[in-house]
């Protein structure tokens, strides 16, 4: 007698769970029924990153940067079914290698793209990075690599992010999910929505207490999210899904400076 | 009794102290009746064939006629920019960009008294203000970036990087000049072309500074200014000729900016309003705070966008506070701006004024408590008595909009995390002040203040070297130091 397999069932991952729609829709990619996230699923995705952020972004860097290179090893371990549901070893390998750049990075942002400035005395201030808050990213392609390519660099300066997976490939996201649902990132500090781009996006790109969108899997019509988007002068960010740089995470910080009178 | 006993005995003091009036002389310059546009380096007259007057607020009286830049005079500027981008100045030897820059930053220095006058003249600024602070700053600035040209690539180490093309710039009427200073010499110091828009009520000393480009012998097109009102800097906005944008204003017009531009693939800072608090410790050194409040929120009549013009007092030291203030208050002097005595000048316009009037009679409709110290205001003019509310309500327009202008709100806290609360409740977060002697308590403050800049145990302090910018509807970017330069250049890999 053959042995029936057990299916999975591929559900939303929001605030460290792994809930259904709350529309109770699904649609189908990659043979698979995937929940097809609602409007209200998002708006909890964002309530979840929001009350998630504040903690991930007090840990100190050594710390996000081990939970970062934590992700690398959790995904090594699962290359095979990674590669299967991505475009193959090569992707998965780069996904990889992403997360172990960017966890290097946590602790020496501040250092690089802050510091001290020489003002006029008597004066001392300084500068430092500190996370815009919530990031809205809609992943690019390829699922697996354009996705941590641009949420790498969002989670290592201390910001949580709202992932809109691949609207044609997101087992990989979900798989993803299930490795960040397993390694030490918080609950909450990422959220993976499965489901339309085109019922997603607009509603991520007008929300109110969204910092920050990255486009860069964005299809359709660019205009009206850059529009949406100006309601709270959101940071809008058209990354690329093959770059690495302090840069890209610089995209997702605001410069905070803070003066004090030098004094007897 | 002589004349100043029965005059001081006459008069309640402190209204009518009588120090001899010492006004700076107008001398110094020469305002030309009418003016062009200033266009691939000369002045040529506006298509549009259209003017306006630019007045002096502290007298509304008319200084010159101004040209209002259409649709064809902002493309000519533009094209003016592009010629110049494409043909010359981005291919310069970073170096002599540098020396052009370095230039601009000398005779700025040497021209600093004409240029202060002419600020306060057309701005209603105190000439102390335009003197000591917009000028010295604004050259500072322009020597600052004059540096930085030829060293861009140890601004971002392992990046090539490349200038943009061309910048239109949109500026304010609270600082004119040293606005256009934050925006020139980063866009030039990257290798930049510049379309520049004063504001519509300030645009003298933009036109004068066009003066300053001849005598740097600057190539033609480099920098051009075009005045006009919103209708010019929306022309500006949609240029496809332009680049990138940088505005300085309103979140309201910043908005309307980011709209317009959604989908054009141009680039864009914004640097926008504020409603900064300002946070006194009851173990603060009072006087020093004190003065710290006022100079938050009366310099430059509160027509800063990151004013202290929101109090946050510890409630245990509300009472001495509120009172020390108040005594302060009635000494600041009120009144001609090109007086060396003057403390506070005139309101920039008629429109600010209005607004300025419709939102304190908002606070005292809502039940918020008034003091004005008694002052005499000149007749003619815009002006508007230095104003504290007391027992406001976080939910009060004058604790939530910005005024931009002369008015305080005063609001308590128990403990440092409700400081916290109260300070990052608010949609802006341009600035913040702390004032503590208590070092772990000033760095516990600024890492939760939701504010691109905290001042601590000081207000109101701008550097060259300093960045500074906004969180949230505050805008994004930054202008000064090494990160003023980014939103100039393509960081190439």
């Amino acid at each position: 007698m053959t042995r029936l397999p057990v299916r999975k069932t591929y559900k939303l991952f929001v605030g460290g769970a792994f809930p259904r729609s709350e529309s109770g829709r699904t649609y189908e990619a990659q043979r698979q029924n995937v929940a097809r996230a609602s409007r209200k699923d998002a708006r909890d995705a964002v309530r979840a990153a929001r009350s998630a952020q504040p903690k991930w972004a007090a840990t100190t860097a050594y710390n996000r940067g081990q939970v970062l290179y934590r992700i690398a090893e959790m995904m090594e371990a699962r290359r095979a079914e990674f590669a299967e549901l991505s475009t193959g070893t090569r992707e998965v390998d780069t996904a990889v290698d992403r997360f172990v750049w960017y966890a290097g990075w946590a602790d020496k942002l501040a250092q690089v793209l802050g510091g001290s400035n020489p003002v006029a005395g008597p004066y001392f201030d300084f500068t430092v990075p500190e996370p815009t808050g919530v990031v809205a990213v809609l992943a690019p392609e390829p699922p697996l690599a354009g996705l941590v390519t641009r949420l790498a660099p969002v989670l290592v300066g201390g910001n949580a992010a709202v992932v809109v997976a691949s609207e044609t490939h997101p087992l990989a996201a979900i798989e993803l999910a299930e490795v960040l649902a397993t390694s030490d990132v918080p609950g909450g500090v990422v959220n993976v929505l499965t489901g339309l781009r085109s019922e997603l996006a607009p509603v991520l790109a007008a929300h109110m207490d969204v910092n920050a969108i990255d486009l860069a899997g964005a299809d359709g019509d660019v205009a009206e999210l850059e529009r949406a988007a100006a309601a709270n002068v959101k940071r809008v960010v058209r990354g690329r899904a093959d770059v690495q740089s302090p840069y890209e995470a610089l995209s997702f910080l605001e410069l905070k400076t803070v003066w004090h009178p030098i004094g007897a | 009794m002589s004349e100043l006993e029965r005059k001081r005995s006459a008069a309640p003091v402190p209204s009518d102290w009588t120090y001899a009036a010492a006004p700076e002389s107008r001398e110094i310059v020469s305002v030309d009746e009418r003016y062009g546009l200033y266009v691939g380096g000369e002045f040529v007259e506006p298509r549009s064939a259209e003017h306006y007057a630019t007045l002096d607020p502290s007298r509304e009286e008319p200084l010159a006629e101004i040209a209002q830049a259409g649709a064809e005079d902002v493309a000519l500027a533009v094209d003016a920019a592009r010629d110049a981008f494409a043909n010359g100045w981005s291919e310069l030897q970073p170096a002599e960009r540098a020396k052009y820059l370095f230039r601009i930053a000398r005779i700025l220095q040497e021209r600093s008294r004409e240029f202060a006058v002419l600020e306060s003249l057309n701005g209603g600024k105190p000439i102390r203000e335009s003197r000591d602070v917009d000028l010295p700053l604004a050259a500072a600035h322009f020597f600052y970036y004059a540096g930085w040209a030829d060293k861009l690539e140890y601004a971002f180490p392992n990046r090539r990087p490349r200038p943009i093309g061309v910048a239109g710039q949109i500026i304010p009427w609270n600082f004119p000049l040293l606005m256009l200073a934050w925006k020139i010499a980063p866009a030039l110091a990257a290798g930049n072309t510049v379309v520049l828009k004063p504001a519509e009520t300030t645009p003298l000393t933009a036109l004068l500074f066009c003066d300053v480009l001849r005598q740097a012998e600057l190539p033609a097109g480099v920098v051009n200014i075009v005045t006009g009102d919103g209708r010019t800097g929306a022309e500006l906005v949609k240029h496809p000729g332009v680049d990138k944008i940088a505005f300085t204003g309103s979140t309201e017009v910043g908005k309307a900016i980011q709209r317009e531009l959604a989908g054009s693939g141009k680039r864009l800072t914004l640097e926008l309003g504020g409603k900064a608090a300002n946070i006194i410790f009851d173990d603060a050194a009072l006087d020093q705070a004190v003065e710290g409040i006022v100079n938050g929120i009366y310099f430059n009549q509160g027509h800063v966008c990151c004013a202290g013009s929101r109090l946050l007092v510890q409630e245990s030291i509300y009472e001495p506070v509120v009172a020390k203030l108040k005594r302060r208050l009635s000494t600041l002097r009120v009144g001609d701006p090109l007086d060396k005595n003057t403390d506070v000048g005139a309101i920039n316009s008629r429109q600010q004024l209005e607004k300025i009037q419709e939102l304190v009679a908002a606070g005292e409709e809502e039940g918020a408590e008034i003091y004005q110290p008694p002052c005499r205001l000149p007749e003619k003019g815009y002006w508007f008595v230095p104003t504290v509310f007391t027992n406001v309500a976080q939910s009060y327009r004058i604790a939530q909009e910005e005024i931009f202008g002369p008015v305080l709100s005063v609001l308590t806290f128990r403990t440092p995390d409700e400081a916290v609360e109260k300070a990052n409740n608010t949609p802006y977060g341009l600035s913040a002040g702390v004032w503590t002697e208590k070092g772990s308590r000033i760095l516990w403050m600024a890492q939760r203040l939701r504010a691109g800049v905290v001042w601590a145990n000081t207000y109101n302090r701008f550097d060259p070297a300093s960045p500074f910018g906004g969180y949230k509807e505050s805008g994004f970017g930054r202008e000064g130091g090494l990160h003023g330069l980014e939103p100039y250049l393509e960081l190439e890999a």
